[in-house]
């Protein structure tokens, strides 16, 4: 069989001999202790094609830790047990000793026996495929936890609403009315805000500004706080102004968010047993926690943002808040000592860092579960709905995975993939077209697939041009280091990418 | 099999396998392309199908002409254009060239893959250029180990597509004015003979960016101006007098006391890479830190600091050119129709692209072709004129030079580049425009990095 092999003159180099380029590189993207997890990672890539090479690259350069091959199309005299279909017949316990599986370019049905040994072995599996213009992606995780998920758009947690006794006793110290010039444009914007709040509830209502009118009445009142010349001119006073920024932001509800209600309703955290992983059980210390000392809130984060004012105030305010998060962390961490002794385990088993980390990110942390392949694949458990109401655009991206999967089907029963060579495009066209609607039929999925596609999809020929292979390698490397180093959150669990549109959506199936 | 500790033999195995790979494809000995080396792209350029653009007929011309004719330049051998030459190469592209001004850092080895710890010190175009063309049979990739502000007019007119993987802002706006200044129009209709699609890419950890520019008919780079957002530096009392993070303190160093008290001798340059100026840096950082009860100042966030090390990974850079690569293909070939005309790209929650149409401006400075008009008192001031082209959102310009046609000469009013001219220039800025002689209707030519062209002003006064 013909195979076509990408000219894969992808080279890469290790960071130098420099031990401690790799830290410094990658410290401000996942950290030290995130280095060290993608630095002590085993990794195996299935295929070493464009996509595979890609894939590698990606994950050599930031420094995995080691990865092993496995390729069934090289012919070059070797033993044939570098093989997928002949480890998987021989010696499927092979595949446990990695922290992840990359496959690439498999057909189906290797997939599949692949996806069932990885799920029964808890081994993470990324699926990755470049098939013409099209690229796609499948992750198979039972179930993946992320502490550091480092969300973009962080609020700060400021409980301007809900003061700590600690922090209503500083602001107290300030008398605002009779400061001296410089102190007063030196005050740090939260203090600001939460003396005018008491000056609020005094005065106009005992409830925190929360419509746009109550807010700029609020932002009117601190106005009237700036100081004024001899002719009655205001000061330039940028803590007062950034005080009047920051209220739209800086009075939001304190609460527990959704995700980590959810979390602590979870089954895992209600049930703890000794094989409880140490996130589990920090989410119930954390439950019990917001349950007693934290009074229905998390423990506080402890950081506040950078803002005009002289050194010693800012230092001040900001070990307030430092004080209180460690407060906070010891009693969740006397929470987590009780739990672990209840459940026979060493009180070290959760460390000081690890307690640390998690209470910070206490209201970031993310949970993602996903559907084996088998369920997926399977007509009784596919997504019919979803794939359904997607494909009420029929140009959605769901649709390139219903060619993908119709060409799969074509491969079982052709022995090969459409339109390799010109000659086959036109015949194959009217083959594929009947997989496709076999699969549909099989599926319950009641969709018209525009035949275009059908089409293209033999038009590509199972071809493997770079420029995708190489979008694919970079997505899918970024998704396994988010595995090994636990950090960021993966996508959950199929994505696709039109290198026709220039387009790319997730979906769950 | 199973690979492990050591680098160097995991770099070996590596070249092994891709050395394997090339022996069955059959022949590299002659450097003739073998028996299937294209199939990958001849099926997107020999046969017919139902989404490629207008213009695409099916055959073997594209393909010649990409192996054969088509010119592209890329701009930048770093991260981006690492990634961007091997794509280019390994879809057809032969004739490449390369620029950039930069040498090999050590720092950037970890993701700019063509360059080797041995390559430190060397120009970053001229080794990409070599490692491609030993690998790649028949790749001529053309390196310079210059600046762009270094080639002239005759140089850009030479491409069919330009593609830029910069780090620079600055950069971006000079090569879209110098593409913007080859548009000729005749009669009111542009010659599209004249136009060079740009391709611009753009990473920073995890979030990229990818445009295409076809000049005169896309918005360019000018007309989004407001979409890169200017770069916020610390500001100077925070540094000089009321430090709160450790940051604030590096910086007072970096800044304030490297110069004053130049602890390496007479005028030597702070060098990033020198471990015993970052110590110095470090040791000094943290007594100003103590001074002032800051914790947080580490020798790596010092070096982090002085370095302005950007975080980057190569995961974003390998999506974001791939993309870029895409559409070179798409644009030299027109196999499809090329994104019009803006993807935004960030994987720090599961993946996420977004691609829209950026609009043209209708009066860009750089693609409009309109003149631009200042309305101004002739009792203002030279200054506020200055700070107009510094502040003002679709400007930005960094050090303008602006002259005047006047008296029958060009009279030089205020120029910043040169301290001499400047010393000599500066009394005009507290001068009012009537007093400098300047008439409604006045043109005023300025000069500034950001653009290869001068700009021409129209002054119009008000009462």
């Amino acid at each position: 069989m013909f195979q076509e092999k990408e000219v894969c003159a992808c080279i890469w180099c290790k960071v130098g001999e420099n031990e401690m380029s790799g830290k410094l590189l990658f410290g401000k993207l996942w950290g030290d202790h995130g280095q060290e997890a993608l630095e002590s990672a085993h990794v195996c890539v299935i295929n070493a094609t464009a996509t595979g090479t890609e894939i590698l690259k990606n994950l050599v350069l930031p420094g995995i830790g080691a990865f092993t091959i496995v390729d069934g199309n090289r012919v070059s005299g070797e033993d044939v047990g570098n093989n997928p279909e002949k480890l998987l017949d021989n010696d499927p316990s092979f595949f446990n000793r990695f922290n992840l599986v990359v496959a690439t370019q498999l057909p189906e049905s290797t997939l599949l026996r692949l996806a069932e040994v990885l799920w029964n072995s808890n081994t993470p599996l990324l699926i990755c495929r470049t098939y013409g213009l099209v690229g796609y992606m499948r992750v198979v995780i039972k179930e993946h936890t992320v502490v550091e998920s480092h969300p973009d758009n962080m609020l700060e947690d400021l409980r301007l609403d809900k003061p700590f006794p600690e922090l209503t006793e500083h602001v107290q110290d300030y008398d605002l009315e009779h400061m001296d010039k410089k102190d007063h444009s030196h005050t740090p914007w939260i203090v600001i805000v939460a003396k005018y709040l008491t000056k609020w509830f005094n005065e106009k209502s005992e409830q925190l500004p929360k419509s746009y009118k109550e807010k700029e009445a609020f932002k009117e009142l601190i106005r009237q706080g700036i100081l004024k010349n001899e002719n009655g001119t205001p000061e330039d006073e940028e803590n007062f102004e950034e005080a009047i920024k920051n209220v739209n932001t800086a009075l939001n509800r304190t609460e527990v968010p959704r995700g980590i209600e959810e979390l602590f309703n979870d089954d895992c955290c209600l049930k703890l047993t000794e094989q409880s992983s140490s996130f589990w059980i920090l989410v119930r210390a954390l439950k019990e926690f917001v349950a007693n000392e934290g009074q229905g809130s998390l423990p506080v984060r402890g950081t506040i943002p950078d803002m005009i004012a002289d050194s010693s105030k800012f230092i001040k305010l900001q070990n307030v808040y430092r004080e209180k998060a460690k407060k906070d962390i010891a009693a969740v961490g006397s929470h987590a000592a009780k739990l672990l002794q209840s459940l026979g385990k060493a009180p070290e088993s959760i460390s000081e860092r690890e307690l640390k980390l998690f209470c910070s990110n206490a209201a970031f942390l993310r949970l993602v579960r996903c559907r084996s392949l088998a369920e997926e694949h399977s007509p009784n458990s596919c997504s019919k709905d979803a794939i359904i109401s997607h494909m009420d655009n029929p140009d959605s991206e769901i649709v390139l995975y219903l060619m993908l999967r119709a060409v799969n089907r074509f491969y079982k029963q052709h022995g090969r993939y459409p339109g390799v060579y010109n000659y086959q495009v036109e015949d194959d066209i009217g083959k594929l077209k009947s997989c496709l609607t076999g699969f549909l039929q099989e599926h319950g999925l009641s969709v018209v697939v525009k035949d275009d596609y059908v089409h293209e999809f033999c038009r590509y020929g199972a071809a493997e041009p770079h420029a995708v292979a190489a979008f694919m390698g970079g997505a899918a490397a970024q998704e396994v280091i988010k595995v090994i180093t636990g950090q960021f959150v993966i996508f959950n669990n199929t994505f696709i990418y039109s290198g026709m549109s220039q387009t790319s959506a997730t979906f769950l199936l | 099999m199973a690979d492990g500790e050591e680098p160097e033999k995991k770099r070996r195995r590596l070249e092994e396998l891709l050395a394997d790979g090339m022996a069955v494809d059959g022949g590299c000995g002659d450097s003739a392309d073998w028996e299937g080396r294209w199939n990958h792209v001849k099926k997107f350029l020999e046969r017919s199908g139902p989404f490629t653009h207008p213009d695409f007929e099916p055959g073997t011309q594209a393909l010649d002409f990409l192996l054969s004719t088509c010119k592209v330049l890329v701009i930048g051998a770093g991260g981006l254009g690492c990634e961007l030459l091997k794509n280019l190469a390994l879809s057809g592209f032969r004739q490449i060239h390369v620029i950039d001004m930069d040498t090999i850092d050590v720092s950037n080895l970890n993701r700019q893959f063509l360059f080797r710890p041995k390559d430190v010190g060397r120009p970053k175009a001229e080794v990409a250029a070599e490692f491609l063309n030993s690998r790649i049979p028949n790749c001529a990739v053309v390196p310079y180990f210059k600046k762009i502000q270094d080639m002239d007019e005759s140089f850009y007119r030479q491409f069919h597509i330009i593609v830029c993987g910069l780090d620079s802002i600055i950069a971006r706006r000079w090569i879209n004015g110098m593409l913007m200044s080859f548009l000729h129009y005749e009669d009111g209709v542009l010659d599209p003979s004249s136009i060079i699609p740009l391709i611009d890419g753009g990473t920073e950890g995890f979030k990229g960016n990818v445009r295409v520019i076809i000049p005169g008919m896309t918005a360019c780079v000018e007309c989004t101006l407001a979409l890169y957002p200017p770069q916020v530096n610390f500001p100077m009392c925070t540094i000089a007098s009321m430090p709160r993070l450790p940051e604030h303190c590096i910086e007072y160093v970096r800044i304030l006391q490297w110069p004053k008290e130049q602890p390496f001798g007479e005028g030597t340059a702070l060098d990033g890479d020198d471990p015993e100026h970052i110590q110095w840096i470090y040791q000094k950082s943290l007594e100003r830190a103590s001074q002032f009860n800051i914790k947080g100042v580490t020798y790596r966030l010092t070096q982090g600091v002085v370095k302005r090390i950007i975080p980057a990974v190569a995961s974003t850079n390998a999506v974001i050119a791939a993309v870029c690569a895409t559409e070179v293909f798409k644009i030299a070939t027109s196999a499809y129709v090329p994104l019009n005309n803006y993807l935004v790209f960030n994987d720090v929650d599961g993946l996420y692209t977004y691609s829209f149409e950026a609009e043209r401006k209708e009066n860009c400075p750089a693609c409009s072709q309109l003149p631009q008009n200042i309305e101004i008192s002739p009792s203002a001031k030279l200054q506020e004129i200055l700070d107009y082209l510094t502040n003002n959102a679709s400007l930005q310009m960094k050090s303008p030079a602006i002259t005047a046609t006047m008296y029958g000469g060009n009279k030089t009013l205020y120029l910043q580049t040169v301290a001499s001219i400047e010393e000599r220039t500066r009394p005009n800025l507290s001068k009012t425009l009537k007093e400098l002689g300047l008439v409604d209707g006045q043109e005023l030519a300025v000069a500034d990095v950001t653009t290869p062209q001068t700009m021409l002003f129209k002054l119009h006064f008000t009462t």
